[in-house]
């Protein structure tokens, strides 16, 4: 058996599901009994047979990857519960197993994959997808990149209609629910709970099972941002969604407002203003950057097509 | 003077693991540390918190990367994203060499955030030694690997896990990362002397070793990087820089974690290892 061959069927086993007790499967995907399959490369001592030490590799794998989803989608685990959270957490590793070299990235599929697989989060599927996009959201703009700030009014003294770059980490989410305060309720659930007792954990699982139910569709526009490198959760008027949407599609100024505010009952007259605001409230907090350069543009370029 | 051509940092001293939960810490009391350890990976991101408190660290320590995904071993090239991110990292900290396991992890671009083990084989040693080239090639570092922890064995291998490690530096020329914790772990889970292990390898090539603490179980012996170092973890440190002379010591404690000075305490002991070993010469 050579390098190649031994790794694939290591691997095959050790990513193959635990039984309900947390043991190794008794059978391969094929139906092979697992103790035969193990045998055939894995050597026993004498105090383990070839299954049982596979076995420690399968175990630690899954303990591994439950522990790490988890912990990066807490919000949508009290959505749905503890146990229908482990069930979905390992059919959607089994579906999408890790691609990347860090386990930061595990959850990038999940919202792709729950649009496919609603049973795991009937009836509440709307709020749970909610959930995942704002948990994801929280995890690109934790590590995102940043650039230098830029001050708006540079830019409008060398082109009167430019277009504005938004940071790289900031996140626009336009939600059906206000995940964003659930997220924080159940965050400040789980930091007062670090000392409690047994009796007082469970009457904060019901306290958390009623928020959730108490959760009532509701349009929010939500900008997940970064300061001090601290991430935050901002919520802005829908047009001012529509304008920082455009903004990061590339569009020009008179562009972006055109789409902020077509079909919208707003005076012309107060247009300016509105938009002045919202420029002076989105640079206090470092939200635009410095353009491209071209040769940036070009690297790029190639690189995409290489 | 560097005690062998793959150590040009014996004045590295002892060091321990960067973590979390010591960030606030190291920044607001600035303790002396010899150096520390990082995670490439917790650092490989675009931006944010953990690049911010690094960039503070950089500006008063020594820092050195440590690596838990390249799997050397893999059958499969080394990721390119991957390799990028590590490039970018290298000339941030200018980490003066680079380390990573002897082990594998990945099959067909699937993942298992696992340092799974080697088969002790000829071939595996060839294509192992291979990566290692093209590695330290695009990153132009010094590179050293590390023994892992093991709790299987293969029908096929054709060595022991130390002439294996040897066969891989010697044919990709460089360094090893010596885990004596990780030897006595090994050796109680596949019952050899790890002595045999310790006093096999390349003394000359030698560039860093690693001390920890482990769990015992009933049958097995897991290595969890959560307790003190036990002293017949010590008596083999102490045998690896008798052979390899000073070398830069690192404690690694990654789970329980206790407080920095509790930490910090408990690899400076190494220090007394190395006065002893001064002594004796």
């Amino acid at each position: 058996m050579n390098l190649l061959e031994i790794q694939r069927r290591m691997l095959e086993a050790v990513m193959q599901p635990l039984t309900p007790g947390e043991q190794m499967q008794p059978r391969a995907r094929d139906g092979r009994s697992m103790h035969e399959v193990a045998a055939e490369f894995v050597k026993p001592n004498d105090r383990l047979s070839s299954f049982e030490r596979l076995e420690i590799y399968n175990r630690q794998y899954w303990f591994r990857v439950l522990a790490a989803l988890e912990e990066d989608f807490r919000g949508l685990g009290a959505i749905i519960g503890p146990r229908r959270f482990e069930a979905l957490s390992k059919a959607y590793l089994i579906d999408c197993p890790s691609e990347s070299f860090t386990l930061r990235n595990l959850g990038s599929r999940l919202e792709w994959w729950l649009r496919s697989h609603p049973e795991h989060i009937q009836p509440r599927a709307a709020l749970a997808l909610d959930m995942v996009r704002l948990e994801w959201a929280e995890i690109e703009a934790f590590d995102g990149a940043a650039e230098p700030v830029l001050i708006p009014e540079e830019m409008l003294a060398s082109d009167p209609d430019p277009r504005f770059r938004l940071q790289p980490y900031i996140q626009l989410l336009s939600l059906r629910h206000p995940v964003d305060d659930l997220l924080l309720e159940i965050r400040k659930d789980d930091s007062d709970g670090e000392m409690a007792s047994n009796a007082i954990s469970e009457r904060r699982k019901q306290t958390r099972v009623r928020k959730v139910a108490r959760q009532k569709p509701q349009a929010v526009f939500l900008v997940v941002h970064r300061l001090d490198y601290s991430v935050y959760f901002k919520r802005i008027e829908a047009e001012a969604f529509l304008f920082l949407n455009a903004l990061r599609q590339g569009k020009t100024l008179s562009d972006t407002a055109v789409l902020a505010f077509q079909g919208r009952d707003v005076p012309e007259s107060k247009l300016l203003g509105i938009v002045q605001s919202w420029f002076a409230n989105w640079s206090s907090l470092g939200w635009f950057c410095r353009p491209e350069s071209p040769n940036k543009e070009i690297i790029s370029s190639i690189e995409r097509q290489s | 003077m560097p005690a062998n051509p793959f150590n040009g940092f014996t004045d590295f001293g002892v060091g321990i693991g960067l973590r979390v939960p010591h960030y606030q810490h190291i920044l607001s009391e600035k303790p002396v540390v010899d150096w520390f350890e990082i995670i490439s990976e917790n650092y490989m991101i675009d931006g944010g918190r953990p690049l911010h408190v690094l960039d503070q660290i950089l500006e008063r320590y020594r820092v050195v990367q440590h690596g838990v995904s390249m799997y050397f071993g893999s059958h499969e090239p080394a990721n390119r994203e991957h390799l990028k991110r590590l490039k970018t990292l290298v000339k941030r900290t200018k980490t003066p060499w680079l380390t990573d396991h002897l082990c594998w992890g990945s099959v067909d671009g699937t993942y298992s955030h696992d340092l799974l083990p080697m088969p002790y084989t000829f071939e595996a040693a060839r294509l192992t030694a291979q990566k290692i080239r093209e590695v330290r090639d695009f990153l132009e570092i010094p590179i050293a690997v590390e023994n892992v922890s093991s709790y299987a064995e293969f029908h096929v291998s054709e060595m022991t896990e130390w002439e294996f490690l040897t066969e891989v530096v010697e044919l990709a020329d460089c360094g090893i990362l010596l885990d004596v914790n990780n030897i006595y772990v090994s050796s109680r889970n596949h019952s050899f002397n790890p002595l045999d292990y310790v006093n096999g390898v390349p003394a000359e090539r030698v560039a860093q070793i690693h001390i920890a603490g482990h769990s015992k179980f009933e049958k097995y012996i897991l290595d969890t990087h959560d307790h003190p170092v036990i002293d017949p973890v010590w008596k083999l440190y102490a045998r690896a820089i008798e052979r390899a002379g000073r070398t830069a010591t690192l404690l690694e404690w990654d789970d329980k974690i206790p407080s920095f000075e509790e930490v910090h305490n408990e690899a400076l002991k190494a220090k007394q290892f190395v006065a002893e070993m001064a002594v004796a010469l």
